[in-house]
Formats: C-alpha cells, sequence, structure tokens
C-alpha cells in the first residue's frame, strides 16, 4: 500500500498535524491551546494560499 | 517559552527531568505521561506517530549520515538523520523490521521523508515541553 496525494493535501495534512503539536506545548490552558492551534492552521493556510498563488503568477 | 519560572504547580509529580526527556523520546507523549498530563501525551503520541505513518505509508526514504558530496548535502544528511532518529522508538522498530524505502524521485516519496523527520521534530518540541513541566517552568 502507498499512499499517493497531491500536493495541496500534503500540505493540509502537515498544517493539521504540526498545529495540534504547536497548540499543546505552547500554551497553558486548554482554551489557549485550541485557540492557538487554530491560528497556526490559518497561519499555515493562508502561506499556502499566498505561496501558491505567486507561483502560479510567477510561472504566468 | 517564559525566560522565568512560574509557580510551580502542586499538581506535578516529581520525576527526573533527565529520565522525563529520555522517555519522552523513546515513546512520543510518555513524559506527559509519567507527569500526570495523560490528555495531552495521548494527543502528541497519536499526532506523531500518524506523522510518522503517513511518511512510511508514503514510502519517504530516511537519511543516512555521512556520504559523500558536498558540505549542504552532508548537513542536509545528517541533520535529516537527527529528525528521523529523533522520533525514537518508532525509527528504531521501523528500521528493526526492515524498513528502507528507495528514493524514487517522485513528489509522493520526497513528501514521506519530510513527513518522517517532522515526525520526530514534532516530538522534540514535545521532550521540551515535558522538560519544562518536569522542572516545574510551567504547567
Amino acid at each position: 500500500m502507498k499512499l499517493d496525494m497531491d500536493h495541496f493535501e500534503v500540505s493540509i495534512l502537515f498544517a493539521l498535524l504540526a498545529s495540534i503539536v504547536l497548540g499543546i506545548v505552547t500554551k497553558r490552558t486548554d482554551r489557549e491551546r485550541v485557540q492557538y492551534g487554530i491560528y497556526c492552521f490559518g497561519c499555515f493556510m493562508a502561506a499556502l494560499f499566498c505561496i501558491g498563488w505567486f507561483m502560479r503568477l510567477l510561472h504566468g | 517559552m517564559p525566560a522565568t519560572p512560574v509557580n510551580a504547580s502542586s499538581s506535578v509529580p516529581l520525576r527526573s527531568p533527565s529520565l522525563t526527556v529520555v522517555l519522552a523520546w523513546l515513546i512520543p507523549g510518555s513524559g506527559h505521561l509519567l507527569l500526570g498530563r495523560r490528555g495531552r501525551g495521548a494527543i502528541i503520541f497519536a499526532t506523531v506517530l500518524v506523522t510518522f505513518a503517513i511518511g512510511l505509508l508514503m514510502r519517504g526514504p530516511m537519511f543516512q549520515p555521512g556520504g559523500a558530496g558536498d558540505l549542504l548535502s552532508r548537513v542536509i544528511q545528517y541533520g535529516g538523520f537527527l529528525g528521523d532518529i529523533a522520533a525514537g522508538l518508532l525509527y528504531f522498530v521501523a528500521v528493526w523490521l526492515g524498513y528502507a524505502a528507495p528514493d524514487e524521485g517522485s513528489h509522493a516519496t520526497d513528501y514521506g521523508a519530510k513527513f518522517l523527520v517532522a515526525a520526530g521534530l514534532l516530538n522534540i518540541l514535545a521532550m521540551v515541553d515535558a522538560y519544562e513541566i518536569a522542572t516545574r517552568q510551567k504547567d
């Protein structure tokens, strides 16, 4: 069995997993951890779309 | 991360920080478990395990230290190897079971290698967090 995902799926998966751990190890209360995890995931997504559109425009 | 210790939590059981870090390295999340943070330990274990499993399922090659090449290539190889072994027993069990995916050069195997390293790096974050809890720098 080999997992074969495209760039977008892999990026979302990585953002989700990294955001979970970043949220858990960074803040002090559960509420803050959830908020920070969501914030990190949002930042990952924003960077993903910005870089994606930048590369698309760069290649024309 | 806080520069100064916060109020020590009385709920933190006294554990050796070194033992906590070693356990947290070998089994992701076990450091938190040892310190009574069961929920966080379970989430860390599941997250690192899923990340590592995705890397394996994408047939990501493990980094090998050494080898020929320029300085940058060797730094990448050694850094990747450290990231791989930071996953603790997950790495050693995979190697012991004979996992040795060839680098096919496809985007899937490339991402797989990154996920294997990311699992180790996420575990390092968890190890640091467990150390700070064990030394009562945070709750």
